[in-house]
């Protein structure tokens, strides 16, 4: 029996980012707030200090600082037909787990994502006409406009403490930025970082090619900084342990020494910590919720947190996840296509491109998350033509080092044998004359990418898995193919000694990593037919239910995800605490 | 090597099988192995905590196999790879603490992963035990007693899965598992027993955990930076 807690005003599932960002936010506007974290305290003293974290065995390669997937993983296919299976250790992407979520181990990189995305079905469908969206991509609008989230893209941008280059100032293209960029009120919060050398010979080849490259905007302090809610940042180290580790220097905006902390000291808000939420609770009408229950991972106690308001704050999927197991709104069915819980997962697919030298220094080691030179001719760039390659969405190509750890940054040329002494002789030969292009590319939704319970496998507390059905699809091969081609022009042109081509990803795996960008299942949208959430990401069958994070994106563009994840928690907590407090009901 | 190995491995076996009735096992174990005490099987083994005798065999010809002693480092066992592997198989990793290991047990799609209902300790054990039977079956010798040709055919028919368990254990999962845990001894922090004297990085320049790059990004941008690689131990 679930022990009944004293009401608050909002619980909070989850502690990284988001719930980060309504902790403060909401807990200062007055309200009681909740925060409830799976997962342990973090903080950079204690977590993130020199030299514990430059441990690549325990935190790059045994992912220790991710969701354990001994106690809640998911299962996994490629189509319905296919038996899921579970995801028995963690591979193709990694949720995060304690106090700052993914938020203190990830890379960065933050962007801007535009009306491209925003307005897709409508944009693509007045440049190219209806037919050229194919029947089973489910794309659609977002029901929200770039112009609205630009002040709180801003927000989040100076809150995380972003470096970079404007290329798009009120209208005016500013040189050395990104051209292809909507317009921005205002520069980054800092200016770009050191660049390395692959960084450098990628923007030169670039440049020659005819694209325009930037300096890819990232989370890491170029210089020592304060954010406007006053938390202090030291300067990136370029130490070449930024993903999957956390930052001994606070260098990486994180919100476990920003956010977190600030509202941690408001009177207003309390942290748990070891408290796992199963399910959202609804009263009897179903058009509100009451609450959540939780148990702590501590001891196994149940408990009932009652609340005026919930917040869904966890890791994407997770968030998805949680809808699911509380039975609020109809699951997704790809069959018949109705429901829309679990609808509309996407991932992301790349390609990439590794290049010998024998007349360069790379010093992959001193690197950053985000030391890298991008283009993005072929994504946000609305003139390019995609009718002659037939796709929609695009790819974003990039130069540079994100980190030399040996223990999986090895880079030889193809065929070079894997042990033995020839093995050896080349992995010393390359090692620091080798550099690389990536890629990463947009997924459209797709009727049959989606999410929802499994009928067989169950988590530690005995509840239904997340079943994931994924692929790509046609669209996404053409694009590969095409993105693959840009960069193995790029990379002959740069004559190296030899390279190992870049080539199409058809289908997907679960090993090895390739990005934690998993998107969509609670897709928003104008209208309680085609999305689970409104525009302020307020739940479309009970109105004092928010949900936060990627899983609101109908859609996956090339960029990362966090730019808009953490403008739309700004968007939303502004839209709570100034119109829905003093008037709780539908938004919209 | 002659019959060096085998014979310390079968003795020490008598040893302990022999403990029921000899005086002590102490007194055998500490008196008998004058061969052994004038030529170590490996410097500064400081002794297996998880691997058996056979096993330990195993690990230390496949570590020397992979990594020979040559221009770019010391051996394997001199790099203390097998007791990187030990450590990993007896420690939480090999328990499978971080792995979901609930049935049913399917195999699937390769694209789903790995789906054995074995954790990775066990695959390593079953794996040993599997590949030594093959050896015995096709060379009438184990692994580590086979000529380098014939180690490298073992060790190419694993991963490309030409060698059928008669287990229905798959060969590659197993290879691709000790070959992870053969990499990371190479180069994961020392501490964890690999990589002594940090030679796996000191063959490539790695300089550890260094934590101050933000004065040498530009000043060696393309030129070659040399440094005394840091560890853990180093810095702690």
């Amino acid at each position: 029996m679930a022990i009944k807690l004293k009401e608050v005003d909002v619980v909070l599932v989850g502690m990284g980012w988001t719930g980060g960002i309504l902790a403060k936010e909401l807990s200062e506007a007055g309200l009681k707030v909740v925060g409830l974290e799976r997962g342990a305290m973090r903080t950079t003293a204690e977590d993130f200090s020199v030299p514990r974290i430059r441990d690549d065995l325990r935190f790059g390669s045994r992912n220790d600082l991710m969701q354990n997937p001994a106690v809640d993983t998911l299962t996994i296919r490629n189509n319905p037909k296919q038996d899921a299976l579970p995801m028995r250790r963690l591979g193709s992407f990694l949720p995060g787990q304690g106090v700052g979520g993914a938020g203190s181990h990830w890379n960065g990189i933050t962007w801007r994502w535009s009306d491209n995305e925003l307005k897709v079905r409508t944009l693509y469908e007045e440049k190219y006409g209806k037919k050229f969206i194919p029947d089973d991509m489910t794309i659609q609008d977002w029901g929200i406009s770039y112009a609205e989230l630009e002040p709180y893209y801003e927000k989040f941008e100076r809150t995380a403490g972003v470096s970079g280059k404007a290329g798009n100032i009120k209208g005016v293209v500013q040189k050395g930025g990104n051209r292809f960029e909507a317009p921005r009120a205002n520069e980054y919060a800092l200016p770009p970082l050191k660049s390395t050398q692959a960084g450098l010979m990628f923007a030169e080849a670039a440049e020659k090619a005819g694209y325009n490259p930037f300096p890819r905007p990232v989370a890491n302090a170029s210089q020592a900084y304060t954010n406007p809610d006053g938390a202090k940042f030291g300067a990136c180290q370029y130490c070449g342990f930024c993903e999957r580790f956390g930052c001994e220097s606070n260098a990486k905006g994180s919100p476990h020494f920003t956010v977190i902390p600030i509202a941690m000291r408001n009177p207003n808000f309390e942290l748990r910590t070891n408290m796992w939420v199963t399910r959202v609770n609804k009263d009897s009408t179903g058009k509100k919720v009451t609450g959540v229950t939780y148990i702590n991972t501590l001891n196994g106690e149940e408990f009932e947190q009652p609340a005026g308001m919930v917040v869904l704050t966890a890791y994407a999927i997770n968030n998805v996840h949680l809808m699911l197991l509380s039975q609020i709104g109809q699951p997704y069915d790809p069959v018949s296509q109705k429901g829309l819980v679990g609808k509309n997962y996407c991932y992301q697919t790349g390609a990439g491109a590794t290049l010998f030298f024998d007349n360069h220094h790379f010093n992959p080691f001193m690197s950053t998350g985000g030391s890298n030179f991008g283009i993005d001719d072929f994504h946000a760039n609305w003139d390019f033509d995609r009718a002659k390659h037939g796709y929609i969405g695009g790819a974003t190509v990039g130069g540079g080092m994100t980190n030399g750890r040996p223990i999986t940054y090895r880079p030889v040329p193809g065929g070079t044998p894997q042990w033995g002494t020839a093995w050896k002789a080349a992995t010393a030969k390359w090692y620091n004359s080798a550099m690389s292009i990536g890629s990463s590319g947009s997924v459209m939704a797709n009727r049959y990418n989606y999410y929802d319970l499994d009928p067989t496998y169950k988590n530690a507390f005995g509840q239904p898995m997340m079943r994931m059905t994924f692929d790509y699809k046609e669209n996404e091969h053409k694009m590969g193919k095409h993105v693959a081609q840009v960069i193995n022009d790029l990379a002959k042109s740069m004559n190296p000694v030899s390279f190992n081509p870049a080539s199409v990803r058809t289908s997907w795996t679960v090993v090895p990593y390739q990005s934690t960008h998993n998107t969509g299942g609670t897709i928003m949208g104008a209208s309680p037919g085609n999305s689970v959430v409104n525009k302020y990401l307020q739940s479309w069958d009970c109105h004092n239910l928010f949900i936060m994070g990627a899983n609101v994106f109908p859609h996956n563009a090339a960029y990362n995800p966090t730019g808009p994840v953490g403008a739309l928690a700004y968007w939303a907590a502004d839209a709570i605490k100034n119109r829905y407090v003093k008037n709780p009901g539908m938004l919209v | 090597m002659k019959d060096d190995g085998i014979n310390r491995r079968e003795f020490l076996k008598g040893a302990v099988a022999g403990s029921a009735v000899a005086t002590t096992a102490a007194v055998g174990l500490t008196s008998a192995p004058a061969e052994a005490q004038q030529k170590p099987a490996a410097p500064a083994n400081p002794g297996y905590s998880f691997l058996s005798l056979d096993e330990a065999a195993f690990v230390e010809a496949v570590v020397d196999h992979m990594v020979p002693a040559d221009q770019y480092s010391p051996k394997g066992t001199d790099l203390g790879i097998n007791i990187f592997i030990d450590r990993a198989l007896g420690g939480g990793w090999g328990k499978g603490d971080r792995m979901y290991m609930q049935g049913p047990w399917k195999q699937g799609h390769p694209n789903q992963g790995y789906q054995l209902p074995l954790r990775p300790a066990e695959l390593y054990r079953a794996g040993i035990a599997a590949t030594n039977a093959y050896c015995k079956k096709t060379y009438s010798k184990s692994f580590d007693q086979l000529p380098a040709e014939q180690k490298q055919e073992v060790l190419v028919g694993l991963q490309g899965n030409k060698i059928k368990f008669d287990s229905g254990l798959p060969a590659n999962t197993f290879f691709s598992q000790m070959y992870q845990t053969v990499m990371e001894g190479m180069f994961a922090d020392p501490i964890y027993g690999g990589n002594r004297n940090k030679a796996g990085w000191k063959m490539i320049g790695f300089p550890g955990v260094v934590a101050v790059h933000a004065q040498n990004i530009e000043k060696f941008r393309d030129k070659k930076f040399t440094a005394e690689p840091l560890s853990i131990s180093d810095l702690s």
